[in-house]
């Protein structure tokens, strides 16, 4: 495994008493493998990324767990430490291109000097690398816009010089935050072909975080569902998409509106996802579950074998079963 | 009941007299929305799709009156909109619900006063206590609980947001709403729980809609008719159904094509190339020639009128 998150915990320590945004988060990601992570605001998406790539908001915080990569732990790692692995071996890429780029700098510049930041290059060859990677990823007449500014590209292109800068010290892992939400979609077609394009030539592992079903369907190999800051169910895309086992990717999966058809009535999932310092004892999804039964109330499931997922869910509980 | 003739609506975004004077530029002009026509019978919805740009959200807020036309005009039940606001009747019947519940809600009012407001402003229920009465029937209607009254925006999420400027939308017993993009910014299980309200609002209430939208999925559940924008016009409009069945614009059909689709998993297919050129210096001819597969020298040298419900020379000879 390239990336090993075990039991993750992240909290808040507010004036009211100590959030936990993640508790028990667990999954692994393989080279050249695209894991999607999926849930609606708050679920604790990005927050998992954040404290993947060492960029957790303060007083944010990692209070339990480990990160490792290629075997090594990373969440306790130096500033200086982490930084080194920030960018060489980890990439980042989030959903607004104009933060991540500065605004004063050419794309050529801020390529050059994160190329060299991890990689011993001279000035020209690191130029004529970043020429050619806005070329892989799909800039028109790069040797040109090279020397442009941010402000001189559109959007989508923005998004393609972030990825480049992303890829330009060719990471092992991409944490890619809902890379495609602020653009449309056929650009967002095009980067999402850019990244599976990556996983399978690069061996590059990706992990993308959205919100969009749509998108993970047609990148991700696997998918982990979060709700309220857990993993409620993680499984290969098509088990996941088709056949969920947790209630609640089922209510979400059948409340895309469908493109295919015109539904009289979109199933919904009535109320919305608990707060943070709201979360009801037992399952988390409970008071929302239309299969919902005592045990469900009191005691919390973790992710157990479900069909071909693994769900957190007392459903699934057989008798024998470890709980 | 409401119809749009040869709308348009530029915005001058040169640069101040003085530099571009010394600079010896021209005047610079946006054609947001350049000639679009269309109309919505009486409880029906029309939307309005299309990439980021197209200027579908300026149409929004030019048929309910936000902007004047730069070209063209509004009619509502026949009257030219302009004359028709200057009555307040004319404009409780129509009334608009936004993309953002964070934004179009005042945080410092109660959601009471939130409903309320176009009940006082048109002196609808003049009575207090009858005012009560009804804005906690909205509240009802939108499915929330007469005691949220109380309460400030805040302490809401962000679909029970959007019910409240769905009940405060409803509240001047309008006829006609324009709804710019009102699940966008919700997450896809509260997405279904509004749309739902919608459907059920418009079967009780007898309402027409203006829905604009980005997402064809959501377009699909709610519309009976459909306008494909693309930089300003709209290239094809048809009944929903056929759309889908049979799209005809080569814009319409790469927008389909485009869209990540559930039951694709694990299939890959080729993207449109290129990108929404700027409504600043459109493209020559059709709009769309320079990323369409079947352009040719007509394309980029005339705009094709719409003609049957599509704006392509292409479908019109035949090409395509």
């Amino acid at each position: 495994m390239l990336l090993e998150v075990k039991d993750l915990r992240v909290e808040f320590p507010t004036r009211r008493g100590v959030l936990t945004a993640l508790n028990g988060v667990s999954f692994s990601i393989a080279p050249g493998e695209v894991l999607g992570v999926v849930g609606e605001s708050g679920a604790g998406k990005s927050m998992t990324g954040a404290a993947i790539i060492g960029l957790l908001e303060p007083p944010g915080r990692i209070a339990g767990g480990e990160i490792l990569l290629e075997g090594r732990r990373i969440d306790n790692l130096p500033l200086a430490e982490m930084r080194k692995i920030r960018g060489k071996r980890i990439g980042a890429i989030f959903q607004d291109p104009l933060t991540t780029l500065n605004p004063l700098y050419t794309i050529g510049r801020q390529l050059v000097e994160t190329m060299q930041a991890h990689l011993p290059l001279s000035d020209a060859e690191a130029r004529q690398r970043a020429i050619g990677w806005l070329e892989q990823v799909g800039i028109p007449a790069a040797a040109q816009r090279i020397d442009a500014y941010p402000h001189q590209f559109s959007g989508g292109m923005r998004q393609r010089v972030v990825i480049a800068l992303a890829l330009c010290a060719e990471p092992q892992l991409i944490v890619a935050d809902e890379p495609t939400t602020a653009l449309d979609v056929s650009i967002q077609a095009q980067i999402i072909a850019l990244l599976k394009r990556l996983a399978r030539e690069q061996r590059t592992a990706i992990m993308l975080v959205t919100h969009d079903m749509g998108v993970i369907a047609e990148t991700a190999d696997r998918v982990a569902v979060m709700y309220a800051g857990r993993i409620i169910e993680i499984g290969p895309v098509r088990q996941v998409v088709r056949h969920a086992q947790h209630p609640y990717t089922a209510g979400l999966m059948a409340s895309i509106p469908p493109l295919d058809r015109k539904v009289e009535r979109l199933a919904q999932i009535d109320g919305s996802m608990p707060r943070l310092n709201a979360i009801p004892p037992g399952c988390p999804f409970s008071p929302r579950c239309p299969h919902v039964f005592e045990r469900c109330r009191v005691s919390r499931p973790e992710l157990m074998p479900a069909g071909a997922t693994d769900a957190a869910c007392w459903l699934h509980d057989q008798p024998g079963a470890s709980a | 009941m409401i119809a749009a003739k040869e709308l348009a609506r530029h915005f001058d975004v040169s640069k101040p007299w003085l530099q571009r004077t010394l600079a010896r530029e021209p005047k610079r002009i946006l054609r947001a929305v350049d000639g679009v026509t269309f109309d919505i019978p009486k409880g029906t919805t029309l939307s309005l799709v299309g990439e980021s740009g197209c200027g579908k959200s300026t149409v929004a807020r030019l048929v309910v009156g936000l902007y004047p036309p730069t070209a063209g005009q509004v009619l509502f039940e026949g009257k030219d909109l302009a004359a028709a606001r200057a009555q307040p009747e004319m404009r409780r019947r129509m009334q608009m619900i936004f993309q953002d519940p964070y934004a179009s809600l005042n945080p410092r009012w109660r959601v009471h006063d939130i409903v309320a407001e176009p009940i006082r402003a048109f002196n609808l229920v003049p009575d207090p206590a009858a005012q009560r009465e009804r804005v906690a029937e909205l509240l009802r209607q939108v499915g929330l609980s007469p005691l949220d009254g109380g309460k400030y925006p805040h302490e809401f999420s962000g679909g029970q947001r959007q019910r409240i400027s769905v009940a405060r939308a409803l509240s001047s017993n309008p006829e006609f709403l324009v709804c710019d993009e009102p699940t966008s910014a919700l997450d896809v299980s509260v997405q279904a729980q509004i749309l739902n309200l919608m459907k059920q609002l418009q079967r009780d209430l007898g309402l027409t809609f203006l829905f604009i939208s980005h997402n064809l999925a959501v377009v699909r559940q709610v519309s009976d008719r459909i306008g494909v924008m693309y930089l300003g016009r709209i290239v094809e409009l048809a009944q929903s159904e056929n759309l889908f069945l049979r799209p005809r614009h080569p814009y319409t059909r790469a927008l389909m094509e485009a869209i990540p689709d559930l039951e694709m998993t694990g299939r890959s297919r080729t993207p449109v190339g290129g990108e929404v050129p700027s409504p600043i210096s459109p493209p020559s001819g059709c709009a769309f020639h320079p990323r369409c597969p079947l352009a040719n020298d007509r394309c980029r040298a005339e705009a094709p009128a719409m003609l049957d419900g599509v704006a392509c020379h292409a479908v019109q000879e035949g090409r395509d």
